[in-house]
């Protein structure tokens, strides 16, 4: 993955003195903010292979990736919005809604799979524009947005429903097509987890690479000084929650394959476990810092640390503890490092 | 407010509507019930569960043949004691004559307590709460027999094979008694000592049961839906890819579990339930599920109106099932394979019998 943007500025502030080895570690950590998770992505697959190396077996493996394609979908819709200093409360009433409307659409009316899985999206693309033109056009900050569509959204979704959860049997095949495994040497890989990575890795594209890419970073970083070079911010903003959104339709699709069923009751901690993935993979909640592959290894690291807890006989709640220090550990790096910048 | 609200106030108005809709659905406004006429007030634990979304229904249809005013309300989820306690006082605000609640948990005691001060008589369905006598009475599946039920069938199946047994629970953070209930219930069924029967995974994991002997692979959690009785599966199977039999906490667990159990390619597991939805007898119909335990939230729901109705208008007090301390609306297995000496009817009978919708 390539550098932030504003890493520049801070290598030429760096050249005009020496440095101590604190500073060129402060100074490379700014520079690639995914190499904190990656430390702790090995350290953790060391240390739960050597306790148990059933861990490290292909199978186990593959599993972890199954389980974490859900929440490492959400994970990229919520790092687009948290790239611009926003955050998106609303994750997981929207894949619900997404979902839930995807597959009564299918069920009730026999509307074809193509359709339904378009129209998930669709659902997704919509709460996307409530969303980013309630924070652009109306000017409300995106933490008390998205906290009242999560209720909405999650309102609407459990009124239309009535609650009822719509079993496999009455879906198209394509709905649960993303459940579907297929061997990978001795990995047995999902549709979904094809579906993920693809989605990381143009999502990664655009982010690294593109003039709008660069306009999401500046916009988190200093949303004035943005303005005044000329880009449109309300544009690209919007773009943002409405890419977010899209998101979170795919992976209402991902996780009906994974669950075998639609049901209004999946998924209850979605909103949190996509900003903890978020936040332990590096990006700053300011805004402006942060790499997609680092989201990635934040998904990982939390389904590392279930799968090899799980595996050493550890109760769970020594997960739910770990990954607090991991959050705690992660915003105290990030604010180490904007130091650099000062 | 009037017509013109701004786009602001359309928002916030908006957002009190649905927080409003989703904590505590919100009756109608608070006009006193004449003295005439019986209100009474349903609050369960949650509003997406298509068990309590069945009792509502039943609710509603009793309701309205008894010409009694019925205000509906809701946990968030499971385990939301506040949004109980909240649905309780507007209750006694509104001056119901009666409360039928199924319990989230110790903290809604002391509102129910105050409930009954205030002269509401209150009715626990589906889950008696701790101690039983907080309230006047408990309409309730005892669900430590229907976990007993399926633990004795699954015994029985097994005919002497060792039993490799994972354990899918309701939840791993949270104490209910509904889930201790019919996982030590099961256990019991199986012949296993459960050492404490309010504590789930003290028991000895391996040692023998009615017909041979049995290790147990894992406790885990499921939140009682298809993802996580899915992600609770695999957990298990990564531990031991053995595993023959599967009890599962309710049916949406189970079909994540076959989930898991399908793409590890363990085709001979019993899976055994306990809830006897539409869905759930569905699969045991297909095969999914080996057998279920069925209930009957219709009927608890029904007897509850007609109970506070009949109080109400001056008449008499229900009683409990001799032995127990709440009245036993029924439980009945539920598969298409029988055992000898464990009652059950098969699943075309579940099937005229079962709740929600198939």
């Amino acid at each position: 993955m390539t550098t932030t943007p504003t890493a520049a500025t801070a290598v030429e502030q760096f050249a005009l003195r020496r440095r101590t080895p604190l500073e060129r570690l402060q100074h490379v950590l700014h520079a690639y903010p995914a190499i904190s998770p990656l430390l702790v992505l090995i350290l953790a697959f060391a240390v739960f292979s050597a306790v148990n190396p059933r861990f490290a077996a292909p199978n186990s493996l593959s599993l972890v990736l199954q389980q974490v394609a859900v929440v490492g979908a959400l994970a990229v819709g919520q790092t687009l919005v948290i790239l611009t200093a926003g955050i998106d409360l609303s994750v997981g009433a929207v894949t619900i809604l997404a979902m839930m409307l995807a597959a009564k659409l299918a069920e009730g009316h026999g509307l074809p799979g193509v359709l339904a899985v378009a129209a998930g999206i669709g659902v997704g693309l919509l709460a996307g524009l409530v969303n980013g033109t309630l924070v652009t056009r109306i000017g409300l900050p995106p933490f008390i947005v998205t906290l009242g569509t999560l209720s909405i959204f999650g309102a609407i979704a459990l009124l239309y429903t009535k609650g009822q959860s719509v079993p496999a049997t009455d879906l198209p095949a394509l709905l649960n097509w993303t459940g579907e495994t297929f061997p990978i040497g001795r990995f047995r890989i999902s549709i979904g987890v094809v579906l993920v990575a693809v989605l990381y890795l143009v999502v990664g594209y655009a982010l690294a690479t593109t003039a709008w890419g660069r306009h999401v970073y500046a916009i988190g970083d200093d949303k004035e000084a943005a303005r005044l070079a000329g880009i449109r911010v309300d544009r690209v903003l919007l773009s943002v929650y409405l890419t977010a959104g899209a998101i979170y339709g795919l992976a209402a699709w991902i996780l009906v394959g994974r669950a075998g069923a639609a049901s209004p009751n999946a998924i209850t901690d979605a909103n949190l476990e996509s900003i903890t993935a978020v936040v332990i993979g590096g990006t700053s909640l300011f805004g402006g810092r942060g790499v997609l592959v680092g989201t990635l290894l934040g998904a990982l690291i939390v389904g590392f640390f279930r799968s090899g807890l799980s595996l050493a006989g550890v109760d769970d709640q020594y997960r739910v503890l770990a990954v607090g220090l991991l959050v705690l550990l992660a915003v105290a790096v990030d604010q180490w490092i904007r130091k650099v910048k000062s | 407010m009037g017509l013109h609200t701004g786009r602001r106030s359309a928002l916030l108005l908006a957002l009190a509507t649905a927080t409003c809709l989703v904590a505590t659905g919100c009756g109608g406004g608070s006009d006193k019930s004449g003295d005439d006429s019986v209100a009474v007030a349903l609050i369960t634990k949650n509003s997406t569960n298509p068990f309590f979304v069945t009792m509502q229904d039943g609710a509603r249809k009793a309701a309205e043949t008894e010409g009694v005013k019925l205000t509906l309300a809701a946990g968030k989820e499971d385990g939301d004691e506040a949004g109980q306690v909240q649905a309780i006082e507007d209750a006694i605000a509104r001056g119901d004559d009666g409360i039928l609640i199924t319990p989230n948990g110790p903290g809604v005691n002391p509102a129910i307590k105050k409930a009954r001060d205030a002269g509401l008589y209150v009715i626990a369905l589906d889950t008696p709460p701790e101690p039983a006598n907080t309230v006047d009475i408990t309409f309730a599946t005892d669900n430590f027999k229907a976990g007993e039920l399926i633990g004795k069938w699954t015994a029985k199946q097994l005919g002497g094979k060792p039993a490799t047994v994972a354990l899918l629970d309701l939840f791993n953070d949270k104490i209910v008694s509904v889930d201790y209930n019919r996982d030590q219930g099961f256990l019991s069924g199986m012949g296993i000592d459960t050492k404490d029967r309010k504590v789930n995974g003290d028991e000895a994991k391996s040692g023998s049961y009615s017909a041979g002997t049995y290790s147990i692979v894992c406790n885990e959690p499921t939140d009682g839906a298809e993802d996580g009785g899915r992600t609770a599966m695999e957990r298990c199977l990564a531990k031991n890819p053995a595993i023959n039999v599967v009890y599962t906490i309710n049916e949406p667990a189970a079909v994540g579990a076959q989930k898991a159990l399908q793409a590890a390619g363990v085709k001979d597991a019993l899976v055994v339930s306990i809830d006897g939805g539409c869905n759930g007898v569905q699969q045991v119909k297909s095969g999914l599920i080996s057998a279920t335990s069925q209930q009957y939230p219709v009927k608890m729901a029904e007897l509850g109106v007609q109970a506070i109705t009949k109080i109400a208008k001056g008449g008499e007090k229900p009683q409990t099932t001799s032995g127990l301390d709440f009245f036993d609306t029924g439980v009945t297995l539920v598969t298409d394979k029988p055992a000898t000496g464990v009652d059950s009817i098969t699943s075309a009978d579940g099937a005229s019998k079962c709740w929600g919708k198939a």
